[in-house]
């Protein structure tokens, strides 16, 4: 890894609640950066060059999942830069809060089956432009862990015609719809691209012995290290 | 002190697993008759003084940015709650 990339510095914003902060900036290191802790009560971004909101239950889930979030103090400061340009992963509560702080559209329900779900699930990348994808090519297929009870993903037909239209859908389930998502949707953009919000967990498949299932070995898939590294690839040519 | 009752309910295009859920189970109780159960959220506010115009509008936007989502929900009702209690036999 270049020095160029082991200065970038990528921000993980912890909630009261949140689970995976230190497997998100686990991930960050693993792909060459800095990890930089965030807090949610500090309105401060702390210089960073992009920004992980990480999964878990963030307050409980109460109210809505994500909605109380979305008032937290560094919110204001993060959709500001998320709209000057600053790209922001939000993994599953963290897709939650960015459809809640409306950069992102849509919201998510209740998985259809009602219960809460943990696999390991394949997806196809629709959009290999983003920020955050650009490390996959359009079409390919990879595996990443999903485990969520509130992953159906909705949105009324216009938006999802206007997603559809502007190829900001970047993932699909691929095989089987595993919670009822609106035409199999995963994960989705903003019209910038810097903005992407998924509901499986790329920062669990990052490390060869501790990542989904491979070819090359039982728990040997880290296909979700490239998202940590397409944003280092971003920050460079940026 | 008043009171204002916030009623919530998920969108009717919108599917409701909570209230597919219940639905499931009341005929497993033996309550055959009901054919749709839509499950929402009831909020209850609050104030030092009494339910006024101004309360009301400020619970109403309170309704609308932050207790409901509108494109998962909708505000189906904001009302004082001593309106409620003065209907014979409701409880607010």
């Amino acid at each position: 890894m270049s020095d160029v990339l082991t200065g970038a510095r990528i921000g993980v914003i912890t909630f009261p609640g949140t689970l995976d902060d230190r497997d998100a900036a686990r991930a960050v290191r693993l792909a060459g950066a800095t990890a930089v802790p965030l807090w949610h009560a500090d309105a401060d971004l702390h210089g960073v060059d992009a920004v992980v909101l990480p999964g878990g239950f963030s307050y409980g889930d109460y109210l809505r999942a994500g909605a109380i979030s979305r008032f937290a103090p560094v919110m204001d400061v993060l959709v500001d830069a998320a709209k000057g340009g600053l790209p922001v992963l939000g993994i599953c509560n963290g897709f939650q809060i960015l459809t809640e702080s409306h950069l992102l559209p849509g919201s998510m329900i209740k998985n259809d089956s009602l219960s809460f779900l943990c696999r390991e699930q394949r997806l196809t990348v629709e959009n290999a432009d983003t920020a955050w994808t650009r490390g996959f090519r359009a079409g390919q297929e990879i595996t990443i862990p999903l485990k969520n009870q509130d992953g159906q993903f909705v949105a009324d037909e216009h938006t999802l015609d206007e997603l559809e239209g502007e190829g900001r859908v970047v993932f699909r389930y691929a095989g089987e719809n595993p919670n009822g998502s609106r035409r199999g949707i995963a994960g989705i953009t903003n019209a910038a691209g810097n903005v992407v919000g998924l509901m499986p967990h790329p920062e669990h498949a990052v490390e060869v012995g501790f990542g989904t299932a491979a070819e090359s070995g039982p728990r040997a898939g880290t296909d979700g290290l490239t998202f940590f590294t397409s944003v280092l690839g971003t920050l460079v040519t940026a | 002190m008043g009171r204002v009752v916030v009623d919530v309910m998920p969108k009717p295009e919108i599917l409701d697993p909570q209230g597919k859920a219940v639905a499931g189970a009341l005929p497993r109780l033996g309550f055959t008759g009901f054919t749709s159960v839509r499950q929402g959220k009831r909020f209850e506010l609050e104030v030092d003084g009494p339910v006024t115009d101004e309360v009301l509008a400020a619970a109403r936007e309170a309704a609308a940015t932050v207790l409901s989502n509108p494109v998962i929900e909708d505000v189906v009702a904001v009302i004082d709650a001593a309106s409620l209690e003065a209907v014979p036999g409701a409880q607010a």
